[in-house]
Parts: structure tokens; C-alpha cells; sequence
């Protein structure tokens, strides 16, 4: 996407160019070429011209309405993250980074991701309102406590790219940076499955999952008082009040924290609220394990053995990421 | 003006042009302050490190200056000094409709201003001037409270001044005065009161609710209590987005009487001018939602503001092409007034265009949070509203004090401003576009070459402001009289004496022709070419 | 110019040409300075608002904790309150001096009347421990987790009658010094235009109260119990 947001830049600058130079030069000219020179003069000339003020007036909001559709198809398209992309959750908080990836390995203040694959942030913070920015890459989404924000790129060159936080957030907030570390696919994988203590993000999801005796009332087979958490991410909810929901990361994370919010339409009202129970990074965790009861998702998600076909070619000089 | 003398006199006139001489001190010396903390933050970015002052400090340098910039210099700037010495003589009145209430907007602005220096002596605020919330409400330990109560009373300031102006303009007009007679000045100050009095209350509330949250912990902001932290940027921008129309609009109104002035010409269009005036007025309350288009605000509404955005951009489009077409076979003048004047249009120009990439939706993702942001705003609050006041001071300084500048120290000083302030800010567009964000104290080492350029443009647009400073003093004492309209311009200002008599107009005029008939003034004595 | 014996221009102030001018400008003034009112108090209804619609439920069962028969004639009492007066501003237009004075100060009793039932719910709220922001805040029938939400209410409410009653307050000053200044014979019928926008003022804070009451007190009522 990035070299489109260039293109972008270089059409601003192009028309910003032509009107700023026009401008100078105008005045300039006018400045000189009718400069005042004797005391007694008084200028005779037409001071309305409605052709004129139409036509300044109507060519630059044309020129302003394609400035518009092409930011705000960039901005649409910034928006939809491929569904094949990585997933990886971040946690911003004073003043750091802590990045989390589905097969277990975490990260401060530092990413690493394939190239040639989209790669979807999952955010939120602990505290303030932090802000995750990737200059290279041409993204950047703020994280805010209290709900999950997010960003995704395609990475088309290895190397290593600034991270900045860009909201201001306190004491520290310039030197809460980091890097980005973009290799290759074989790299990767090697990285990615490197030794990890508390196993797949999904793994320890379901260590949690246990230790806070939610499969107490949340039987896999459905049964008991509660709804059953098989095949529930990404599906439609309808809730008692009639309204239907998508069951996606936001959802489940209100639930848990928050389960009096919406309750599923057949039953009741009895579960308790986890806040304080349980972390940000604990949250992602149950997450990644209610995703992985999944029986339909595709081998590429979550897993770490097979690297999604790259598909086309690749501009070899593109260092950064690229829409698919 | 010389009625009557004595610090009493000063401190309970009920005189607009008083007033005005009041608040031109207070701003005066609030833009120092400011200025003080930009330089501090300039040097220490002269080195990658942070080795001037601690992150705490930078935090509340960078905080304070925009405080001071925002609310005690530029918000007053125009409307207070020059709107409330001339916008009664402008229209042939003798004073504003509520001259005990303005001099209780002097008061509440100084009153505010004093607790925001007290919380700046007190060991300083460190939230940024936008007072972003969780940050401002329920983690920064330093004076949030007092600054935020300083900059409520200021509101106040600046609500009843354009409660002032608006009762002003509709119910004061000399007879004859009809409104497409009036000077553009007075209708970009209306436009710009309208402005004041609609969206500075919602500052008031904003700023009431962080207080509540901040003493009481309500939880209005606090996602633990199931507040919204992105709410208060709403409710913060609501107001601080037309509040940038109010820092330009008078700026703009300057600029169409100096063009005029100095080209002996009537502006270019002159109703579209006026138009334009209301039009920015109304549209600016409705595109605040462009500084939120990554804060999570939702897609479909950012698309909506970046729209809205565009279209704002507009009449500023238009009235910079009238002016430019203003001097199309005029007869111009190079008197320094007017070389600020020339400055302002190209460098409201750039920051204008500017302004179209940040509207963009593609590019904002990338800049916004940088310091191409940072350059936008200053070259349109800088390179614009600070060189139209100071072309307004020149052009009526001898009109408000009886006495003329030295021309000469008047152009080097412009010039010299012109070139401080660009090397100072064009980098800062590269800067911020090669990914430098905001309000960082320390930076990676790639970024100091541009720094250093920006800091040495800093210290020579200090000088800049400085020499004016100097000579305007001087002239107070031994400048050359001025008679009553040594520019031969045109308005109604300019037939009393220099400075005007207590009522300004021995019998309020008759007006029988329009703002810029200068066949009405070309026999007069002109001073200055 | 002031050579003239008529009232109101004995009343005329010198940036002004003629009463006509003076009283339109302080009419329009009053208009415009309650248009930022509308601003102001028009914040926190966003607020109030935007929560409602996020957190419907909790919302409305801090309502119901509400004495809606006290507001009721809380509103009853206001309303009167406009109505002395609209009838203190009808008894200046004709000059009648004491009725001014009379009417005045029955619209003062009257918006003391209005404060002091507020301070009972407010001590009730208290009692109650409806105190956002105390230690011992509960509202009942809420689970635990929502009762930052039901403090959000509870916090909007004062914050939103708080004003209001601040701005009472300040009304009833002015009322006070109107109902002085007519007792002095201030206010004839060519000049009353102080009681004229007094009266604008005093309306305008009675109207406030009519938008929060059914906002605080009567929305979704009956789907509580």
C-alpha cells in the first residue's frame, strides 16, 4: 500500500506545486509590473468578475473531490485486512511494546514478520492512548485502552523499519520505539517456532481457559447453562434484546470482561465479570484458544507449519508493504 | 486617547481603543513566554538526545508552549488588539454596544493567564496543549487543574469579546452603514465572533468534564468505568477545530485591507470575500473529525470529515485568488505593511495546500502525529495569522499612537522574519514525512541534519520578532508624527485624528459610498510609498 | 445628547445614539449569550447521550432510582416560576411598579422552592449511596462490573442538574437585583428592557430543566420493573 500513498503525495505535491508556484508568480509579477509610481495615480479596472470567481472556485474543488476519493479509497482499503493475513497482537503500554505471536513467541519493542504475507496488528493498551507507526510502511492506528484497534501491511522487502509510537503518552513516549524486522519466509519460520515456554498463543489460552474454571460452565458439547464456545468466532450472535452481533476478538473480549453487556438470547444473565482476573495479554490468549475451537478455519491461520503461497510477482524495489 | 492619564485611568477605561492598547500589551508579553519555551524546545532538538532538559521538562515546554500560543496569544491576537481599536470606527460608532463588558473580557484573560503561570511556575503541565485523555485526566501528575481552569476564564475572554463585536455590527452601524458597505475586516471579525460565541462553550464543558473526572474520578473517560477516551477528543476538537478559523479569519480580514490599501484598489470580489468569511465560519464546525481518522473514530464518518475538509478549503481558495486579482492594475505600494501582506498569502498558501494533505485520508494515516503537521499549522498560525497582525500593526500604528515606525528597520525585520521562518518550518515537512512524530524529545540520528536546519531558521526568526519590538517602543517617543491617514486609505478610521479623540468621531459620520472608493482619498497626503 | 427627560434616555448610555439602539442591543445581546448557553449545557448532553446509548440498560435502571413524582413538581414549580415572570415583565410594560416588585419576588420564592427540593434529592442520592465517585457507591440490580457505568450516570446527572442550579443560583441574584432596583422605581414603561432580558434569562434556564427532566427522568422508564 505504501507506494500508493506515495502516488498520492506526489499528485498533492504536483497540484500544490502549480498553484503555490502560480501564486508567487502572480504577485511577483503584479507586484512588480504595477508597482505604484506617482503619488497621484488611481487605478481604473473591474473589481468583480463572476467568470473568474466560478471558475476558481469550481476547478479546485474538482481537483480537491479526486484528492478525496483517491485518500479515502486508500484509507477503505487500509481498513480490510486480506483474511489470510498473520495475526499478532500487540499490547501498548508506559512505555513499551509487547507483541504476541499466535504460535507463542513474544516480543518487546520488536516484530518480526515474513515478508510477502499481510500481517494484521491487533491492538489495545493497558493505560493511555498510544499510537503504533510504522513510517516505511506508511501505517499507523492508535491504540487506546478499553478496546481493540487495528492495522495491517504486506511487507515486500527484508530489512528493519522504525517503529514509533505516535501519541503522545507521557514522560517516555519518544522512547517508546522499536523495530520491525522483515525476513524471509524460511527465516521466519525458523524464528517463529523457536523454543517458547508457555507454547502456541492458543495453547496457553487453554491453560487459562482451565485455571479460571471457565469449562465449568462452557462445555465444548454445548450443554449447561452456558453457550457453547465451538464454532463461535466469527459467527453471527443474536443476543436477548433481538439485535445480532459478529462474535470477532472485540466481542469475545467484552465478554469476558464485561459479560452482563450482551447476553445470548436463551440465557441467562450468571456470568461473572473476569476484569482484574485477567490481563490484556491474558485476554489474547483466550482468544487465539475460543479461535482455535474452531473446526472450519483454514490451515494457513493460526498455525505455524505452512507459509501461505506467495501468489504474482513482487515489485523488487518496493521496501515496503503493498496492497494485494 | 491621551484623555485622560494615570494607571486608574488604564485599568477601569471603559474605552474600546484603550481596551485594545491593554490587551496588545498582555499579548505581548504572553507571545515572549511562548516564544521562550519554543526556543528552549528548538535547541534541545539541535542533538538527537535529550540532553538539554529531562523528558519531563521537554513534555511541558512542548505543552506550554501551545497553551500559550493557542489560548492567550493567538486566540485574542487580532480580535482583541485591532478588531476592538478599530471595529467601532470602522463603522462609525463610538464605541462597542458593552464596553464594561469588554473590559471584563481584558480581565478574565488576564485572570486566566495568571493560572496558567501559576501552574507553569508551580512546576508546569507535561498532557500536551489537546489534553488527551486517559493521559491529562487519570495519569499525569503535574498542575492539569490550574491550567485548565486558566484557559476556562480565558474562554470567557473570548466569548464575551465576540458576544461584543456581533451585538457590534448589528445594532451600532452609522446610518448609511449597510453591511456590503462595511470594511472586509469587520465581516471576517464577525465571522470569526461567530465562531467564538458557538464553540468556546464547548470548551467550557469539555474542560469541566476533565476537571469532574480528574477530582472525582467519574469515570466519563476512564475505560475501567466504562468511559470513552476517544469521547473527549470529540468534545475537544469540536471546539479546537473552529478554533484555528478563529485564529485566521481576523488574519485574513487584515490582509484584504492592506491588499487593498497598497494596490489603491477595492478587493477583488469583494462580496465573494465577505461570503467566504461565513462560509469558512460555518464549514469549520463541521470537519473536526479529521484529527481523529486513526484514533479508532469509524471509517465511514472519517470519510465523511475528509470530505467536509476539502470543501472548507475552498472559500481560503478563493480568497487568495482575490486577493492576488486585487492587484492586477493596482498601484502598489511596498510599504512594509503591505510586504507582510505578500508574505501572508504565500505562506497561508502553502500551509493551505498542506492543509489538502492532511484532508487526504491515504496521507493523513502517514502524516498525522509528525511533524508534516506540525509545519501545516505553523505556517498557517506563523507563516499567516502572526505576519498579517504584524502587517495589521504597521498599518495602524500610526493611526493607534500618533507616531510612525522607522521604514527601513520595518522591511529588514520583515524580510528577516520571511527567511527565519521558512528555514524554521519547510524542513519540518520532510521531517515529518520521513515518519518524525510529534512531541518527541529524543529522535533517531537520521533526523538531526533538518533539526539543525530548523533551529538555526528558529534563532533568526527570533531576531526577527525582536527588532519590531525595539522600534515600536522607540517610536512611542521618537518616531515621526503621523497625520490622520498617512497610507491614503480608505475607512472611516482614517478621517479622525491620529490617535482618535475619547469618542472617536466628533459627529458620527453619514456614509454614502462603499469601503474602497479611494477617488475619495487621492488628494490626501500619502507618507510612506 | 442626553438633554432629553425621557426615562430611558436618562438610562442611556453614551455609546449609544437612542434608546431604540440601546435596547435592541441588549436584547440581541441576551439572545446570543444564551446561544452559547445552548453550547455549553449542549456538551453534556452529548455526553449524556452517548453514554445512554452505549450502556441502555444500566442507564435505565439509575433512572428509575430517581423520585420522578419530585421532579415531576420540580417542573410544575418552574414552570410557575416562568409564568410570575412572564408576569413581572407584562406588570413593567405597564408601569406598574408594584407589580413588578411583587411578582419578582414570588419568581425568587418560587426558584428557591426549585433549589431546595433539588438539595433533598441530591441528600437522597447521598443517603442512598448514589455518590459517584465515594467509596460506597451501589446501585442495586447491577452486576459488579457495570457499576462504573451506573456511577456514569449517576455522574452526569449532577454534573448536568449541577449546572443547571448553578445557573439557577445566578438567576435568582439577578431576579434579586431587579426586584431591588424596581422597588426603586427604576423601571418604567418606556424603560424596562433589564426585566425584559432578565426575563429571557430566567426562561432560558426553566427550558434547560425542561430538556433534563425527561432526559434524566423519564426516558425508558417502564421498561424497568
Amino acid at each position: 500500500m505504501a507506494p500508493q500513498v506515495d502516488h498520492l503525495l506526489y499528485f498533492l505535491m504536483a497540484v500544490a506545486v502549480f498553484f503555490g508556484l502560480g501564486i508567487f508568480l502572480a504577485i511577483f509579477y503584479f507586484a512588480i509590473r504595477y508597482r505604484r509610481r506617482s503619488e497621484k495615480e488611481l487605478p481604473h479596472s473591474v473589481h468583480t468578475g463572476m467568470a473568474l470567481e466560478i471558475l476558481w472556485s469550481v476547478i479546485p474543488f474538482g481537483l480537491t473531490m479526486i484528492m478525496f476519493t483517491w485518500g479515502a479509497d486508500l484509507f477503505f482499503r487500509e481498513s480490510r485486512p486480506p483474511d489470510n493475513a498473520i495475526q499478532i497482537y500487540v499490547v501498548g503500554k508506559q512505555w513499551m511494546w509487547k507483541l504476541q505471536h499466535m504460535e507463542g513467541r513474544r516480543e518487546i519493542n520488536e516484530l518480526h514478520v515474513p515478508m510477502g504475507r499481510p500481517v494484521k496488528l491487533t491492538m489495545t493498551s493497558e493505560d493511555v492512548i498510544h499510537s503504533f507507526f510504522i513510517p516505511s510502511f506508511r501505517v499507523k492506528q492508535d491504540v487506546v485502552p478499553g478496546r481493540y484497534s487495528t492495522l495491517w501491511f504486506e511487507p515486500t522487502k527484508p530489512g528493519k523499519y522504525h517503529l514509533f509510537c505516535a501519541e503522545y503518552c507521557g514522560t517516555k513516549h519518544s522512547g517508546m520505539i522499536g523495530w520491525i524486522y522483515v525476513m524471509e519466509p524460511q527465516d521466519y519460520q525458523e524464528w517463529v517456532s523457536g523454543s517458547v515456554g508457555g507454547g502456541t498463543l492458543a495453547e496457553a489460552g487453554g491453560k487459562l481457559f482451565e485455571s479460571l474454571a471457565c469449562a465449568n460452565c462452557h462445555h465444548l458439547d454445548g450443554s449447561g447453562r452456558c453457550p457453547t464456545l465451538t464454532g463461535l468466532f466469527g459467527r453471527n450472535v443474536q443476543l436477548s434484546t433481538g439485535q445480532v452481533v459478529k462474535a470477532d476478538e472485540a466481542y469475545i473480549r467484552e465478554s469476558i470482561l464485561q459479560p452482563n453487556a450482551k447476553i445470548v438470547a436463551g440465557y441467562q444473565p450468571i456470568m461473572p465479570t473476569f476484569q482484574g482476573l485477567v490481563t490484556e495479554e491474558g485476554v489474547v490468549q483466550l482468544i487465539e484458544y475460543i479461535k482455535s475451537l474452531n473446526p472450519k478455519l483454514p490451515a494457513t491461520e493460526g498455525t505455524a507449519t505452512t507459509p501461505a503461497p506467495v501468489p504474482g510477482s513482487r515489485r523488487p524495489n518496493a521496501g515496503v508493504a503493498k496492497e494485494r | 486617547m491621551n484623555a485622560s492619564y494615570g494607571i486608574k485611568s488604564w485599568l477601569f477605561t471603559k474605552d474600546h481603543k484603550r481596551i485594545g492598547l491593554l490587551y496588545l500589551a498582555t499579548i505581548t508579553l504572553f507571545f515572549f513566554l511562548g516564544g521562550a519555551f519554543a526556543t528552549l524546545i528548538r535547541v534541545e532538538l539541535l542533538t538527537p538526545q535529550g540532553d538539554l532538559v529531562s523528558s519531563e521538562t521537554y513534555n511541558k515546554l512542548f505543552t506550554m508552549h501551545g497553551v500559550i500560543m493557542v489560548f492567550f496569544f493567538l486566540i485574542p491576537s487580532i480580535p482583541a488588539t485591532l478588531g476592538n481599536f478599530f471595529l467601532p470606527m470602522m463603522i462609525g460608532a463610538r464605541d462597542l454596544a458593552f464596553p464594561r463588558i469588554n473590559l471584563l473580557s481584558w480581565y478574565l484573560l488576564v485572570i486566566g493567564g495568571l493560572f496558567a503561570l501559576f501552574a507553569m511556575l508551580a512546576g508546569g503541565v507535561d498532557t500536551g496543549w489537546t489534553f488527551y485523555t486517559p493521559y491529562s485526566t487519570s495519569y499525569s501528575n503535574t498542575w492539569v487543574i490550574a491550567t485548565a481552569l486558566g484557559i476556562f476564564i480565558a474562554g470567557f475572554s473570548s466569548i464575551l469579546t465576540g458576544l461584543n463585536f456581533i451585538i457590534t455590527v448589528h445594532t451600532m452601524r452609522a446610518p448609511g452603514m449597510t453591511w456590503f458597505r462595511m470594511p472586509l475586516f469587520v465581516w471576517s471579525q464577525y465571522a470569526t465572533s461567530l465562531i467564538q460565541v458557538l464553540g468556546t462553550p464547548v470548551l467550557a464543558v469539555t474542560i469541566v468534564l476533565v476537571f469532574c473526572e480528574r477530582y472525582f474520578h467519574i469515570g466519563i473517560f476512564d475505560p475501567a468505568l466504562g468511559g470513552d477516551p476517544v469521547l473527549f477528543q470529540h468534545l475537544f476538537w469540536f471546539y479546537s477545530h473552529p478554533a484555528v478559523y478563529i485564529m485566521i479569519l481576523p488574519a485574513m480580514g487584515v490582509i484584504s485591507e492592506l491588499v487593498s490599501t497598497f494596490s489603491r484598489k477595492p478587493v477583488f470580489g469583494y462580496g465573494f470575500v465577505a461570503f467566504s468569511s461565513l462560509a469558512i465560519a460555518v464549514l469549520g464546525f463541521l470537519v473536526w473529525g479529521h484529527h481523529l481518522f486513526v484514533s479508532t473514530q469509524s471509517v465511514y464518518a472519517g470519510m465523511i470529515f475528509s470530505f467536509l475538509s476539502f470543501f472548507v478549503a475552498i472559500p481560503s481558495a478563493i480568497k487568495v485568488f482575490n486577493w492576488t486579482a486585487t492587484l492586477y492594475k493596482g498601484s502598489i505600494s511596498y510599504a512594509t505593511p503591505m510586504l507582510y501582506a505578500f508574505g501572508f498569502i504565500g505562506l497561508f498558501t502553502i500551509g493551505g495546500l498542506t492543509g489538502l494533505f492532511v484532508a487526504s485520508l491515504g496521507i493523513d494515516v502517514h502524516v498525522t502525529d509528525t511533524y508534516f503537521v506540525i509545519a501545516h499549522f505553523h505556517y498557517i498560525m506563523v507563516g499567516g495569522a502572526i505576519m498579517a497582525y504584524l502587517g495589521g500593526l504597521h498599518f495602524w500604528w500610526p493611526k493607534m499612537t500618533g507616531r510612525m515606525y522607522p521604514e527601513g528597520w520595518a522591511k529588514l525585520s520583515a524580510l528577516v522574519i520571511f527567511l527565519g521562518f521558512n528555514l524554521t518550518f519547510f524542513p519540518q515537512f520532510i521531517l515529518g514525512y520521513l515518519g518524525m512524530p510529534r512531541r518527541y524529545h529524543e529522535y533517531p540520528a537520521e533526523f538531526q541534519v533538518l533539526n539543525v536546519l530548523s533551529t538555526a531558521g528558529a534563532s533568526v526568526l527570533a531576531v526577527g520578532y525582536v527588532i519590531p519590538m525595539i522600534y515600536f517602543i522607540w517610536s512611542l517617543r521618537y518616531g515621526a508624527i503621523a497625520g490622520a491617514n498617512p497610507w491614503g486609505a480608505t475607512g472611516l478610521e482614517w478621517k479622525t485624528a491620529s490617535p482618535p479623540p475619547k469618542h472617536n468621531f466628533e459627529t458620527t459620520p453619514i456614509v454614502t459610498h462603499g469601503a474602497y472608493d479611494y477617488s475619495t482619498v487621492i488628494g490626501e497626503e500619502v507618507e510612506v510609498g | 445628547m442626553a438633554n432629553h427627560v425621557h426615562a430611558e434616555s436618562l438610562a442611556l448610555r453614551e455609546q449609544f445614539d437612542t434608546a431604540e439602539q440601546q435596547k435592541d442591543a441588549s436584547t440581541l445581546g441576551m439572545w446570543i449569550f444564551l446561544i452559547t448557553e445552548i453550547m455549553f449545557f449542549g456538551g453534556m448532553f452529548l455526553a449524556y447521550t452517548v453514554y445512554r446509548s452505549s450502556y441502555p440498560n444500566v442507564f435505565a435502571v439509575a433512572s428509575t432510582s430517581l423520585n420522578v413524582y419530585i421532579g415531576a413538581f420540580n417542573t410544575v414549580v418552574l414552570l410557575c416560576s416562568s409564568f410570575t415572570m412572564v408576569m413581572a415583565v407584562r406588570a413593567a410594560q405597564l408601569g406598574n411598579r408594584r407589580g413588578i416588585v411583587l411578582f419578582l419576588i414570588l419568581t425568587l420564592i418560587l426558584g428557591f422552592m426549585f433549589l431546595g427540593i433539588k438539595a433533598y434529592e441530591w441528600n437522597e442520592k447521598f443517603v442512598e449511596h448514589h455518590i459517584p465517585g465515594m467509596a460506597n457507591f451501589h446501585l442495586d440490580g447491577i452486576p459488579l462490573e457495570q457499576q462504573g457505568q451506573a456511577q456514569l450516570f449517576f455522574s452526569l446527572y449532577f454534573a448536568m442538574t449541577g449546572l443547571h442550579a448553578l445557573h439557577m443560583v445566578v438567576g435568582a441574584g439577578i431576579v434579586s437585583f431587579l426586584a431591588w432596583w424596581a422597588y426603586k422605581g427604576k423601571y418604567t414603561a418606556e424603560y424596562m428592557t433589564p426585566v425584559d432580558v432578565g426575563g429571557l434569562y430566567w426562561h432560558f434556564v426553566d427550558i434547560i430543566w425542561i430538556f433534563l427532566f425527561p432526559l434524566l427522568y423519564l426516558i425508558d422508564r417502564h421498561l424497568v420493573r
